[in-house]
């Protein structure tokens, strides 16, 4: 798969519509014969067809399990295997790639921690602080951990524009924490949050970090070295990549102290009836087979974004931001936005509110005109608890999305507005 | 568009039948979507076997409010027994519109809570239905 055929690195900003030409789903019609303008890619980002290439040829031409066979088949499907764990490794800049973990997704990367880490190293009245804009999977976890330790979170309060208050954090800091865990990018208001400082800070006060780059690897530059962090989790399917793939990045002396999570194949080195002996990371953290076609493609979707460049990606999503925003306050001064207003802390996250109309329904109307956004908490109930909403609409960009796809949202918000009776 | 949001559903929406609470409610029970947001307080007066009050409050989306409207129009003044045995073919049959299987559960929360709402008698009760994730 020469990845870096299809996608020759070049200066400039990206070119969207030669982008699209890449994700084949992009030029399908809806059942009504719409063109899709696809706008939930932070739930899921569409694949370009590198990655679904990948998949076949693996399903096709050498699908075998790894790290058993002793024959061509099983040996190409295990050098492929390791050689996505390379590519997934560079793309994060971890600085070994025997760190890089695979994991079905960024969920299951996080309770890797949770149950690995978190059951050794949490104790009675130990502090673990969070924040009030995390997914649910940078949540729930840790609440089972305090639950079973008998331990207390902690949660670094919002600004009214979905910032984190640092002035809090800081106090926070004072309880001592153990594990300080947060989101990089808010999957519901965009919020790029300043991960290299409160790592930092956290460091200082003697705490671990955990970062959720589930919403961050997708559109913004990471450097795991340069943030500082003990841990990172994503998934693959937001990247590009296919759903069942996924990593945990941890410091080598972490993995090495932590125990196993699942326990299997795979993961031994030795096996005896009464005990058994680990396998060096990252394989002692990858318990049976694997997810190794999708492992393959999100390989290489790293190498494809890495090929474009994930500078140029932010600055794409950020100039469809600046492009969005003042749009739609302009044609509908009505309509709530949410999230920072200033862009350059902001990731390609939309969400709002049509007053008089529930987000379940504006979203239903929205697809008739062939506009796929996300309604509901997001996975974020604290958060929308916090902003006193009960549900928003979320429109959410890729590397793939225009500036008439924004024209698109536009339209289809007068057309819900036309179907409720709202005058403009 | 219209085989969804009829006019008669935005209507039931915008001025929902039934709507606001009573005084001497002999039940009362709140329903909930959490994944959406949805939310019904359904609150009953029960004489003499027959659902002879019925009154809601809540918030959502068009089709739960219009359900719950729609609902309580159809159950008040009658016997008890007959309300508990309306099905949810029959809540679909009231809203007349076809309902994609992702929007089942605005279309149904009337009728989850009215079937709570008659089995808590006068107690009164709060209780969520459970939904998945992102
Ligand atoms: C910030 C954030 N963290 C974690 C997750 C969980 O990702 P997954 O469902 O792929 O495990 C998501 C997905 O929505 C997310 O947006």
């Amino acid at each position: 798969m020469a990845v870096e055929a299809l996608v020759t690195p070049a200066a400039g900003p990206l070119d969207p519509e030669e982008i699209r030409k890449d994700f084949p789903i992009l030029s399908t019609l809806t059942s009504r014969g719409r063109p899709l303008v696809y706008l939930d890619s932070a739930s899921s980002s569409q694949k370009p067809q590198a990655v679904i290439d990948a998949v076949t040829e693996f399903n096709t031409t050498y699908n075998a399990n790894v790290h058993r066979g002793i024959y061509e088949i099983g040996e190409r499907s295990t050098a492929a295997y390791e050689a996505a764990r390379k590519s997934v490794a560079r793309f994060i800049n971890a600085p070994d790639h025997h760190e890089v973990i695979f994991t079905r997704n960024a969920t299951e990367a996080i309770n890797l921690v949770a149950y690995s880490w978190g059951r050794r190293n949490i104790r009675r009245g130990d502090a673990i602080v969070l924040t009030e804009m995390e997914h649910h999977a940078n949540l729930v976890p840790w609440q089972l951990l305090v639950q079973e330790q008998d331990g207390d979170l902690e949660f670094i309060p919002i600004t009214d524009d979905g910032v984190l208050r640092l002035e809090v954090f800081e106090v926070l800091l004072k309880l001592r924490p153990k594990l300080v865990a947060f989101t990089h990018v808010s999957n519901t208001l965009g919020t790029i949050n300043p991960v290299v400082e409160m790592t930092r800070m956290a460091h200082e006060a003697g705490a671990l970090v955990l970062v959720d780059g589930a919403q961050a690897v997708p559109h913004v530059p990471v450097d795991v070295q340069a943030i500082g962090c003990d841990f990172y989790a994503f998934s693959g399917h937001k990247m590009l990549a296919p759903t069942g793939s996924g990593a945990l990045w941890a410091r080598r002396e972490l993995l090495e102290a932590m125990p196993p999570f699942l326990a299997g194949g795979e993961m031994i080195r030795e096996v005896h009836l009464r005990r058994s002996e680990w396998n060096s990371i990252p394989w002692k953290f990858e318990a049976g087979t694997p997810a190794i076609a999708e492992e393959i493609g999100m390989g290489v979707a790293a190498e494809y974004l890495m090929a474009l460049g994930m500078d140029r990606v932010q600055a794409h999503e950020r100039a469809l931001l600046d492009y969005a925003l003042p749009r739609l306050q302009a044609a509908h001064p009505d309509v709530a936005l949410y999230g920072p207003m200033d862009t350059s802390i902001r990731g390609g996250v939309i969400p709002f509110n049509i007053p008089g109309v529930h987000p379940h329904d504006v979203a239903q109307v929205l697809d008739r005109v062939g506009v796929a956004v996300r309604a509901g908490h997001h996975c974020t109930m604290p958060l929308h608890e916090r902003l006193d909403l009960p549900a928003t609409a979320r429109a959410s960009f890729n590397v793939y999305s225009t500036r008439s796809d924004v024209d698109a949202l536009v339209d289809g918000i007068t057309e819900v507005k036309r179907v409720f009776g709202i005058q403009a | 568009m219209d085989d969804l949001y009829r006019d008669y559903i935005l209507e039931h929406y915008r001025h929902p039948h039934n709507f606001g609470t009573m005084e001497d409610a002999t039940a009362s029970y709140e329903g909930a979507n959490p994944l959406c947001g949805d939310r019904i307080t359904l609150q009953l007066r029960v004489r003499a076997g027959v659902l002879d009050g019925v009154s809601f409050t809540g918030r959502g989306c068009a089709i739960s409010q219009a359900s719950a409207s729609l609902l309580t129009d159809e159950v008040k003044g009658k016997p008890v027994d007959e309300a508990a045995k309306l099905s949810s073919s029959d809540v679909l049959d009231l809203l007349g519109i076809e309902i994609s299987p992702a929007r089942l559960k605005c279309a149904l929360l009337s009728l989850d809570t009215l079937q709570h709402a008659l089995g808590e008698g006068s107690e009164g009760a709060t209780a969520h239905a459970a939904t998945g994730g992102e």
